[in-house]
């Protein structure tokens, strides 16, 4: 199989495993238990949130685990909601391209009486500094703005935000799922208060994941229990997943710059070779975007059939098509960047990771065009398109 | 899996993809923006359908579906072909995921509208009411969904 959903999860490197076993056969005790299993256990999770501070620039105090990056979104999300509205502070700054986990939890504080400006993405999937600036209010309790987007894969101005948010003493959250493991993350310099983080993309374990929060920001737990997480986080530590998440991040750290540097190759020849399909267009900045991901609309074809028969010829791809949404409306985040429905149905998302090969590159570029054609040439749209009954958009 | 072994052969293999040049109805349902568009071809010689052809925007269920509904109308009257509801043709194919049945409602009016064409090009009166199109409605209805 050639594995190109690595947006969507990744393959568990064989060297956090390693790190990871003696946690779940040997030293497995609990990490509040006061014997020596529970204390060894305890020193190791400790180790692992020294780790992960380092790695993004913060205190391994302000590390909180989690279950992964939904959980750490809705986290911080309520937590500066509850802090702000006891000054009356009801407004938050979002985009109209995060993540369910950030929308959800928006949607939810909205019915509660909070008020969300989205800010606009335009063509290219990024919000304008300036735009930020102008939906700013007396009122405004937090800015939850993500640092790459899982679709387009865009990179926003993050550093920028966080020096508006903290000149203005606002909040500032970045779901960075996408982001951290594969481009430089530094919470000081960024000025970020908050930042989510999901341990299975960059080849971690699924089910653990980080909530960094700023030392002065009172996080609210979603979990109650036990004093596990300095309290705001009920439940045994996941010691296991904790010290794989780190390994991990450790190892993506260190081999960040060598890898996108060979993912950018392989990126760019999928990005110029796909692109010569007749109709198609890549969606999300050419430059501001991750090392590993290809996000492309073909005109006239849907996207489930496109993956069913990628799946078919052993390419595991990703799509924005209704279908593959479980909901009517195609990607929120194409049709933010202005693609029509139609088009939006017709998307496909690559994604790459370090164990993506040259051959495996080749091997996409022969049989996408293929299979596109081979839909389109069953596709009443397409026929219209090409009769002139309907008009081109891309 | 999400879809029968059935469901996937006719994707993977549907039969009768394409257009009939001097087809006796053509009709088209579904909408582009939802995500699906079927246009259905039939040949009628004596009452009887001698050939049907589809072309299909949309998921895999939507070309299944497709792919089998032109099995059922073929060698059918048309009179019978008519009656071919979306529960048979999601019955042939072994079942459909709940948020696929659209797929198959689809389908059945897509023949439907084949046959209203051929019925209004050669003049033989029928009942509109049966042959009106319920697609806005399984729209509205996956929308309030």
């Amino acid at each position: 199989m050639i594995y190109l959903d690595n947006a969507g999860t990744t393959k568990l490197d064989e060297k956090v495993l390693e790190a990871m076993t003696p946690y779940l056969l040997e030293e497995y005790g609990n990490a509040s238990s006061l014997h020596s299993m529970g204390q060894k256990a305890r020193e190791a999770l400790e180790k692992a949130r020294e780790q992960v501070a380092k790695c993004i620039n913060a205190k391994p105090r302000e590390v909180y685990f989690t279950s992964g990056g939904s959980e750490g979104d809705s986290q911080a999300i309520i937590s500066a909601c509850r802090l702000g509205e006891r000054k009356g502070k009801k407004h938050i700054i979002s985009s109209k391209i995060e993540h369910h986990a950030v929308l959800h939890t928006l949607e939810k504080l909205e019915k509660e009486g909070f008020e969300v400006t989205y800010l606009d993405v335009y063509d290219n999937g990024i919000v304008k500094v300036e735009d930020l600036k102008n939906a700013i209010r007396e009122d405004t309790a937090l800015v939850t703005i993500m640092f790459a987007n899982n679709e387009i894969g865009t990179i926003q101005p993050v550093e920028e935000i966080g020096k508006i948010c903290r000149e203005r003493g606002i909040l500032f959250h970045s779901d960075a799922v996408q982001a951290v493991g594969h481009i430089p993350v530094d919470v000081e310099k960024m000025n970020i208060d908050m930042l989510s983080i999901a341990g299975h993309k960059f080849h971690g374990p699924k089910g653990v994941g980080v909530l960094y929060a700023r030392s002065n920001v009172l996080l609210t737990a979603l979990i109650e229990g036990g004093a596990q997480e300095r309290g705001k986080r009920g439940g045994t530590e996941n010691v296991a997943g904790a010290i794989g998440l780190a390994e991990a991040l450790n190892m993506a750290t260190i081999e960040m710059e060598e890898i996108n540097k060979k993912q950018l190759v392989l990126r760019d020849r999928l990005i110029s070779e796909l692109s010569k399909i007749p109709h198609s267009i890549l969606n999300g900045d050419r430059e501001k975007r991750l090392a590993n991901n290809v996000n492309m609309c073909f005109e006239g074809i849907e996207g489930e059939s496109l993956l069913l028969l990628l799946d078919d010829e052993g390419i595991c791809a990703s799509s924005g098509s209704a279908c593959t949404s479980g909901s009517l409306d195609p990607s929120h985040v194409l049709l933010a960047i202005g693609r029509p429905h139609e088009v939006a149905h017709g998307s496909l998302r690559l994604t790459l990771s370090k164990y993506t090969t040259e051959e495996e590159i080749d091997k996409t570029i022969q049989i996408v065009p293929k299979v596109v054609e081979y839909l389109r040439k069953m596709s009443p749209v397409w026929d219209q398109l090409e009769k002139g009954v309907r008009k081109h958009v891309i | 899996m999400l879809y029968s072994e059935k469901v996937m052969d006719h994707f993977r293999n549907p039969r009768n993809v394409g257009e009939i040049e001097d087809a006796s109805g053509v009709g088209e349902v579904g909408n582009a923006k939802c995500g699906d568009i079927m246009r259905m071809y039939i040949k009628v010689e004596n009452g009887i359908i001698t050939d049907c052809k589809f072309m299909t925007f949309g998921c895999g269920s939507a070309i299944a579906t497709s792919s089998m509904a032109t099995e059922l109308v073929k060698g059918k009257p048309v009179e019978e072909a008519v009656k071919i509801t979306n529960q048979a043709v999601v019955e042939a194919l072994g079942g459909l995921p709940a948020h696929k049945l659209h797929c198959s409602v689809l389908a059945e009016e897509a023949v439907k509208a084949a046959v209203k064409d051929y019925y209004d090009k050669n003049g033989i009166a029928y009942d509109q009411e049966e042959y009106a199109s319920h697609t806005h409605e399984i729209v509205k209805d996956r929308h309030e969904k």
